[in-house]
């Protein structure tokens, strides 16, 4: 998945500027920068969530396996390659096997049979089976925050996306849950391309391959992880993983 | 056992035979449940959808129609028969006149209002501004407003002619039909006056005790001035409910349809009159005069939109004082 | 000092006095509709009262089952009829409707509320009852025209309520459902009514307590025989069509009977608030 001369506006604010990025297949990007650089907003135009947005229109090409994300690829069927996790854990008011298997059912998957396995494959993958699988019929508000988080991780993994959107997913949570997420999102980019925002350059190094720093909604550096924490080349990125703002 | 399941899964998807079982990671498979799935559902789903935005549409459609017809039909039918003759001061069987109706119902709502709002708003403060939450007393009144609010017109028409008309003996009257109306209208004025005061921020509140004010001119000098648009949005809604109202009072004030004669004070009172509403019911189930009643219907119609429409200016205009503060 | 004290008190206590009245009209209520229906009751019996199918006031015979049944069946086809309408037109203004429409339709819906039952019966009267007379069997006046007017009349009910329970529901239920490819149609079917149910529940609760009570709009479209219809093309007498029809003469036993029936649609009405109370409450715990 990548962007070329993406150019985003809300109304007449223009919220990205000429960004060009490519997110390495099996690897976890990480959109870094202080409030209000845009790097959320690159996150929801990547899966067109930005359409909910009135007066949002783009310029310049999003692509999924080369193929025109706006243009060639129905919506519904992008959403599904390119799953995302919110920043509030959002399970639906339904039972845990009901919030798993809505995304399946979604794309027309109906037989029992499938939909057990691919629950059961998902709460598996997203690392919460084992303390959900006697709990498959309550109703997902009654789990902890940290469970509803993976609950939704696991119910966006139904779906097989290609790519997985992690919006800050981790901000709401305390430690402990924090920590679980980390390592699944570790075991996760095996399968999937993983692009996170996240307001924590600690989890940004510890978590991720590639990190892009954004600043007043243009990209002002991206490269290896490694490399934009211990030798940034822009002086800005410098001040800001130093601490220096933010 | 994931594996298995699985490989039932594919095979049921019809997917080709190289994926067999076994041989191919479960994600594979899943991959392949998922291409196969999603191309033989596209379209079913696209037209679900257009099958439930349909429906959706069509429901409101209907109601507008309705809403529409209901109206027009009565406008059409009506204005044409709104004629001098209606409006004369006194009835008698030639004219047909509302008049009397109409004066008649303006007094009995404006006396059913003057007892129905000073409770009303009286129990709204005391639910508000001085009562512990959750007490028993509280919770009594609000049991016992919310069962108010559910009991049918008629049922208070009954109530009304058992307790008024006959044990205080007041007979067929102006008083009873108006003391009717103001315990069936009281749930309304007090559920909207409680919501007005509710959305009078508590700065409102700590600023007259911090000037020293005691609660009850906290309450009359600073909550009760913003809440007056909602309160007033709640007194018309049950102005409309009695200027809309029958079965509560044919067997509370009659239908005698004169007006009062007030020159002879207080027991004016107790005449029987007969309100707009229950006049329109009067005539059309006499049925003699057909077009009178259309006429009847839409002036009884414009008075209860223009009530809406005041109510409904008064609302906005809580709201958007609640915004500004 | 005491001064202002003592005038502290006293509008206090007039303020407490205000909110003890709902509590005195209720106990009113109560007591007057008993004390006058339940000895008609006791004379007439209640097995025979309640289950009796003959009404002839004539020979003191009160039988209120078809009655009874009356207001059942066209409560019933009110909400065959009001339900759908209403959800759908609720779940549009909610979901679908642009602001534009939105504005319009709003205060219509709120309109629709403010006609006078009369109004309504009227309209039925001139308009539904012909028409089902020149097109169906029957003379018109029948369970059918009072199912589809009162339909019609507790649409604005079911509207209004449905319509805030659908837009509490958070926004996150949206997003998280498109986010998983579904299309607009689908989030709103499959999550956000889901999702408001108890509240949809309760503005159905509200609209059967609405129809089951109202009055004038039947008696004038309903035909008010006092038998149990045998097809919706019969006329049918509701328990508030029986009393305002009867109670203009009534005396004695037969008044009894009649503040009778009152307390039988009083028990209806305390049942259906209190149903109507307990998905509220489940709505809330939610």
């Amino acid at each position: 998945m990548g962007v070329r001369d993406l150019n985003l506006y809300y109304q007449d604010f223009q919220a990205l500027k000429g960004i060009n990025l490519e997110f390495p297949k099996n690897q976890v990007t990480a959109l870094i920068g202080p409030s209000g650089c845009g790097k959320s907003t690159l996150l929801k135009s990547l899966n067109r969530m930005n359409d909910l947005v009135e007066g949002c229109r783009i310029e310049g090409e999003i692509t999924l396996d080369g193929r025109n994300a706006y243009r060639d690829i129905d919506v519904n069927s992008l959403r599904r390659r390119v799953g995302m996790v919110f920043q509030q854990p959002n399970p639906f008011p339904m039972s845990v096997y009901d919030n798993v298997a809505f995304g399946p059912r979604t794309h027309g998957i109906k037989s029992r049979a499938d939909l057990d396995a691919i629950v059961e494959q998902s709460l598996r993958d997203a690392a919460i089976w084992d303390e959900l699988k006697d709990r498959l019929k309550k109703n997902a508000l009654g789990l902890s925050g940290g469970q509803q988080q993976r609950l939704c991780i696991a119910r966006a993994l139904a779906v097989r996306p290609e790519v997985l959107l992690m919006d800050e997913s981790t901000s709401a949570l305390d430690p402990i849950s924090t920590a679980k997420i980390e390592d699944l999102v570790g075991e996760l980019k095996s399968k999937y391309t993983v692009i996170m925002v996240t307001h924590n350059m600690l989890q940004a190094l510890r978590v991720s391959d590639k990190t892009a720093f954004f600043l007043l909604g243009e990209m002002v550096e991206a490269g290896d992880t490694d490399d934009i924490f211990t030798s940034p080349s822009d002086p800005r990125t410098a001040d800001y993983v130093a601490g220096r703002f933010g | 056992m994931t594996t298995r399941k699985l490989t039932i899964a594919y095979e049921a998807a019809d997917a080709p035979s190289a994926f067999s079982a076994g041989q191919i990671e479960p994600d594979d498979r899943l991959d392949a449940l998922y291409r196969v799935a999603e191309a033989r559902h596209s379209k079913t789903r696209r037209i679900v959808s257009a099958l439930l935005r349909g429906v959706v549409y069509a429901g409101a459609a209907v109601t507008s129609l309705v809403l529409a017809f209901v109206v027009g039909y009565i406008l059409v039918n009506g204005v044409p028969y709104l004629t001098p003759s209606l409006f004369e001061w006194e009835y008698d069987s030639t004219n047909v006149s509302l008049m009397p109706a109409l004066v008649n119902t303006l007094v009995m709502a404006g006396l059913s209002l003057l007892m129905a709002v000073p409770v009303g708003v009286g129990s709204a403060i005391y639910l508000v501004e001085y009562a512990k939450r959750g007490s028993r007393f509280v919770q009594m009144v609000r049991t016992t407003t919310e069962t108010l609010q559910g009991i049918p017109s008629i049922i208070y028409g009954l109530f009304g002619l058992l307790f008024f008309v006959t044990a205080f003996q007041w007979g067929l009257s102006l008083l009873a039909g108006a003391c009717t109306l103001a315990i069936m209208v009281l749930p309304v004025v007090m559920r909207t006056t409680e919501e007005a005061l509710l959305a009078v921020p508590d700065a409102y509140r700590e600023g007259g005790f911090g000037l020293g004010a005691g609660r009850l001119r906290t309450v009359f000098r600073c909550v009760l001035p913003s809440a007056v648009p909602g309160i007033l949005g709640g007194v018309i809604l049950a102005l409309g409910r009695c200027v809309g109202e029958v079965a509560a009072l044919i067997f509370t004030a009659g239908s005698i349809a004169a007006i009062p004669n007030f020159a002879e004070g207080a027991a004016a009172l107790f005449d029987s009159t007969r309100t707009l509403a229950v006049h329109m019911y009067v005539l059309s189930s006499e049925g003699l005069h057909v077009n009178e009643t259309y006429a009847t219907a839409v002036v009884l119609l414009v008075m209860v939109v223009l009530l809406n429409l005041m109510a409904t200016f008064a609302a906005k205009k809580m709201n958007k004082g609640g915004t500004n503060d | 000092m005491s001064h202002v004290h003592l005038k502290e008190d006293i509008a206090k206590a007039l303020f407490v006095a205000a909110a003890g009245i709902s509590i005195l009209a209720v106990a009113l209520i109560c007591v007057f509709l008993f004390a006058n229906g339940v000895p008609a009751i006791a004379q007439i019996g209640l097995p025979e009262f309640l289950f009796g199918t003959t009404w002839r006031p004539a020979n003191d015979v009160y039988g209120i089952f078809p009655m009874i049944v009356g207001s059942i069946y066209v409560t019933a086809g009110a909400i065959v009829v009001g339900v759908p309408t209403g959800l759908l037109c609720a779940i549009f203004l909610s979901r679908f409707a642009s602001g534009r429409v939105a504005a319009v339709l709003k205060p219509g819906v709120e309109l629709l509320a403010g006609i006078p039952s009369v109004v309504y019966g009227f309209f039925g009267l001139v308009v539904m009852v012909p028409f089902i007379r020149d097109n169906m069997p029957g003379r018109g006046l029948s369970l059918l025209a009072a199912a589809v007017l009162l339909g019609i009349m507790i649409l604005p009910t079911i509207i209004t309520v449905a319509q805030s329970a659908l837009d509490a529901v958070p926004k996150k239920y949206y997003e998280g459902a498109l986010a998983l490819g579904a299309d607009h149609e689908r989030a709103v079917f499959r999550v956000i009514v889901p999702a408001a149910v108890s509240g949809i529940m309760a503005g159905i609760v509200l609209g059967v307590g609405r129809a089951i009570g109202e009055t004038m709009a039947v008696i004038m479209v309903a035909g008010n025989q006092p038998a149990v219809p045998g097809s919706i093309f019969d006329g049918v007498r509701t328990m508030t069509a029986n009393i305002v029809l009867e109670m203009g003469y009534a005396a004695d036993l037969h008044r009894g009977a009649l503040v009778a029936t009152g307390v039988v649609l009083f028990v209806f009405i305390l049942l259906i608030t209190m149903l109507f109370n307990v998905i509220k409450k489940r709505g809330e715990m939610k």
